[in-house]
C-alpha cells in the first residue's frame, strides 16, 4: 500500500521544493538579467536592475575586449581531450577491476577515491613547478594533461560501477558460444556498456569545462579556457557586473545546453545502480 | 555422441577444496541430474565440465578426447544458465544466432537453424522481440533456442527452472524432458529440486561437500539409499529419522521410514501420538504426529483424512520398509 500523504503536506513540500529550486536557480538568472544592463544599473538596486533598460553592450564589449572563441575552443580541447583520455585509460582499468578482480582491486579503488579527498591547493606548489620545469605552463597539452588526471579517479569508478551491473553470466555465456575475447566485448559487452560509458563521457566533460582550480593556475593567454575568461573581469581594476555577467552567461550556456538535451542520460549515470 | 568421463577431478579456490578427487561416468544420451544442497559444489562441477571454471587437478574426456585444457567454446558444448544470461540489446533471432555467427556460418544457414528451433520451441512469434519483453518462461526457452542450434555434443543446464514459478516450472521440466526424448542428446542437468531430479534424470548423482554420496536411477536412489544423507534427501516428505531405543529394537543405530511407508490408525499401533499439524493436499494428507516413541514423525496418507491438531493417533511403520543405518550413517 503506498503510504499516505496528506494534501497539506503534499503542499508544504511542494513549496518548500519550488522555494529551495528557485534559491539554486536565482544567481544563474540574477546573472542573466545582469549581462543584459548597461555597466551603471548593473550595480544599482534590485528594483532599478529590474526596470532599467535592456541592452546587448555588455556582450559586444566583451567579444571585443577578450576572443570568446579562443577561449571556448579551448575549452572544448580541455573538456574533449581529458575526456577522451582519461576514458581510454579507466575502460581497460575498470574492466579489469569489474570482471578480473584481484585481491586488492577495493583498495586500490578505494585508494584512487580517496585522491579526490585531498585539498588540490596541496600539491598546488609541485604540480606549479613539475609544470614550469617541464615547459607545460600555459600549454593545452599540459591542462588536458592534469584534468584527466583530476577526473581519472571518478571516471574509473564510474564506469566500475557500470562494468559491475553486467551479468558475470552473460560473458560467460558468450564464451560458452564460442565468442573470442574480442567478439565478447565487440559484441556483447561494449553494446551493454555504451549507456555507461555516454554518461560518464558527459559527466566528465561538464566537470572538465567547469574547472576552475587549475585552469586558473596553471594558464594565462594562449591555453586559458573561459574559466580563465570570467575571471578576467574580476580584476584588480574594479568588478564591472554587467560585463562579468555577460562573460559567465557565454560561458556557461554551451554547457548548460549540453546538460539540458542530455539530462536524462546524465540522471541516469549518477543514479546508477541505485534503482534497478 | 557425448560421453563425458571425470577422472580425479580436484577443484580449489585458494586453500578451499571444493571438489575433492571426484571420478565420474556420463554416457552418451544420458540425462544426469546432480542434485545436493546448497554449497554441495554441483555447479561449480557444471562449470568445471563446461569449462568456465580450471580444474586444478584431474581430467575431463569429452568423447575420447582430453578437454580439461580446452577453452569453453572448443568442448562443444551449450550451456543454459539459471539466469538466462541473454544478451539484452540483440534480438530472440539474433540471440539464438549468436553461437552460429560465432562459428562463421552464413546468415542463409544461421536463419536457416534459427527457424528449426523456434519450431521446436513454439516461439516463432517472438523471433523479432527483445529478451526485456519476454516473460520469465519464455526467455528461457530463448536460452534453449540458443543451446539446441548448436547442435552440442551435450547441454548442461544450470538450476534453469529456480526463477520460474512452480506452474511455468512443471510445465518447462516437462519441455526439457520431451526435447531430451526427441534430440537424445547429452544432458547434464543441476538442480537442489529433488523433485527434479527424481522425475527428470536417467541418473541421478547426489553431490554433499564436493563428494558423490552416491549415483544411480531415481528408483534405485529411493529404494536403495547408501547413507542417511541421501536416504534424506531423495523423497518428498523426507524421510523420518528415528534414533535410540527404537533403532536398537532393530540392531541399528538409526532406522528410516519414509512418511508414505507409515500407517496411521486412530485405535492402535505401535507408535501413540498427538497430530501437531496436518496437510490437506486433496490427493494426499501429510499428518506430522508428535510421538512419545519414536519423535516427531511425517506419515504421508493417501487421499483424504480426517485428522486435526491435537488428535491421537498411532503410527504404524511398514516392517518391509523401514531402513537401518549404523552409527557412521551408511545403510545396513
Amino acid at each position: 500500500m503506498p503510504r499516505r500523504i496528506s494534501n497539506s503536506q503534499k503542499t508544504m513540500t511542494t513549496v518548500a521544493a519550488w522555494t529551495i529550486g528557485v534559491l539554486i536557480f536565482f544567481p544563474i538568472l540574477w546573472i542573466f538579467i545582469l549581462s543584459f544592463k548597461a555597466e551603471g544599473d548593473a550595480i544599482g538596486t534590485p528594483l532599478h536592475v529590474i526596470s532599467s533598460a535592456w541592452t546587448f553592450d555588455a556582450y559586444g564589449e566583451v567579444q571585443g575586449r577578450s576572443d570568446y572563441f579562443k577561449h571556448f575552443w579551448n575549452s572544448v580541447v580541455l573538456s574533449l581531450g581529458s575526456t577522451l583520455i582519461g576514458l581510454a585509460i579507466a575502460i581497460p582499468a575498470a574492466w579489469s577491476m569489474a570482471f578480473v578482480p584481484g585481491k586488492r582491486t577495493k583498495d586500490l579503488l578505494m585508494w584512487m577515491l580517496s585522491t579526490k579527498m585531498m585539498p588540490a591547493a596541496g600539491v598546488l606548489v609541485p604540480i606549479y613547478l613539475i609544470f614550469r620545469d617541464l615547459g607545460l605552463l600555459d600549454t593545452r597539452i599540459g591542462l588536458v594533461a592534469i584534468l584527466t588526471l583530476v577526473n581519472l579517479p571518478i571516471i574509473v569508478w564510474m564506469l566500475y560501477t557500470y562494468f559491475k551491473e553486467i551479468p558475470g553470466e552473460i560473458l560467460e555465456a558468450a564464451r560458452m558460444d564460442g565468442a573470442s575475447l574480442r567478439s565478447e566485448i565487440l559484441y556483447v559487452l561494449t553494446p551493454m556498456a555504451i549507456p555507461g560509458i555516454a554518461s560518464t563521457m558527459l559527466l566528465n566533460i561538464i566537470l572538465a569545462w567547469n574547472e576552475a582550480f587549475w585552469t586558473l593556475r596553471l594558464t594565462a593567454a594562449s591555453a586559458a579556457p573561459l574559466t580563465a575568461f570570467i575571471a578576467s573581469y574580476s580584476s584588480p581594476e574594479g568588478l564591472f557586473y554587467a560585463k562579468l555577467s555577460a562573460a559567465s552567461v557565454m560561458a556557461i550556456a554551451p554547457i548548460l545546453i549540453m546538460g539540458w538535451f542530455s539530462q536524462k542520460q546524465l540522471v541516469r549515470g549518477l543514479t546508477f545502480g541505485a534503482v534497478k | 555422441m557425448g560421453q563425458i568421463t571425470l577422472s580425479k577431478v580436484v577443484k580449489q579456490f585458494g586453500e578451499v577444496t571444493v571438489i575433492p578427487p571426484l571420478d565420474l561416468e556420463i554416457n552418451e544420451g544420458e540425462f544426469v541430474v546432480f542434485v545436493g544442497p546448497s554449497g554441495c559444489g554441483k555447479s561449480t562441477l557444471l562449470r568445471l565440465i563446461a569449462g568456465l571454471e580450471d580444474t586444478s587437478a584431474g581430467s575431463i574426456t569429452i568423447d575420447g578426447v582430453n578437454a580439461t585444457d580446452l577453452p569453453p567454446a572448443k568442448r562443444g558444448l551449450a550451456m543454459v544458465f539459471q539466469s538466462y544470461a541473454l544478451y539484452p540489446h540483440m534480438t530472440v533471432r539474433k540471440n539464438i544466432a549468436f553461437p552460429l555467427k560465432m562459428a562463421g556460418m552464413s546468415p542463409e544457414e544461421q536463419e536457416k537453424r534459427v527457424k528449426a528451433a523456434a519450431g521446436v520451441l513454439n516461439m516463432n512469434k517472438l523471433l523479432d522481440r527483445r529478451p526485456g519483453q519476454l516473460s520469465g518462461g519464455q526467455r528461457q526457452r530463448v536460452a534453449i533456442g540458443r543451446a539446441i542450434v548448436r547442435e552440442p555434443k551435450a547441454f548442461l543446464f544450470d538450476e534453469p527452472l529456480s526463477n520460474l514459478d512452480a506452474a511455468l516450472r512443471m510445465g518447462m521440466r516437462l519441455e526439457i524432458t520431451e526435447l531430451h526424448q526427441r534430440l537424445k542428446t547429452t544432458m547434464i542437468y543441476v538442480t537442489h529440486d529433488q523433485v527434479e531430479a527424481m522425475t527428470m534424470a536417467d541418473k541421478i548423482v547426489v553431490l554433499n561437500a564436493g563428494r558423490i554420496e552416491q549415483a544411480g536411477s531415481p528408483l534405485e536412489l529411493y529404494k536403495n539409499p547408501k547413507n542417511i544423507f541421501v536416504a534424506s534427501f531423495i523423497g518428498s516428505p523426507k524421510m523420518n529419522f528415528v534414533g535410540g531405543q527404537v533403532a536398537k529394537y532393530h540392531n541399528a543405530a538409526t532406522i528410516g521410514v519414509r512418511p508414505e511407508h507409515v500407517m496411521l490408525s486412530t485405535s492402535s499401533g505401535p507408535w501413540k501420538g498427538t497430530v501437531g499439524v496436518a496437510e490437506h493436499l486433496g490427493s494426499d494428507t501429510f499428518v506430522h504426529v508428535n510421538t512419545e516413541e519414536a519423535g516427531t514423525i511425517t506419515a504421508r496418507i493417501s487421499g483424504e483424512v480426517v485428522v486435526k491438531h491435537g488428535d491421537t493417533v498411532w503410527l504404524t511403520p511398514m516392517p518391509d520398509k523401514i531402513y537401518r543405518f549404523d552409527a557412521e550413517g551408511v545403510a545396513i
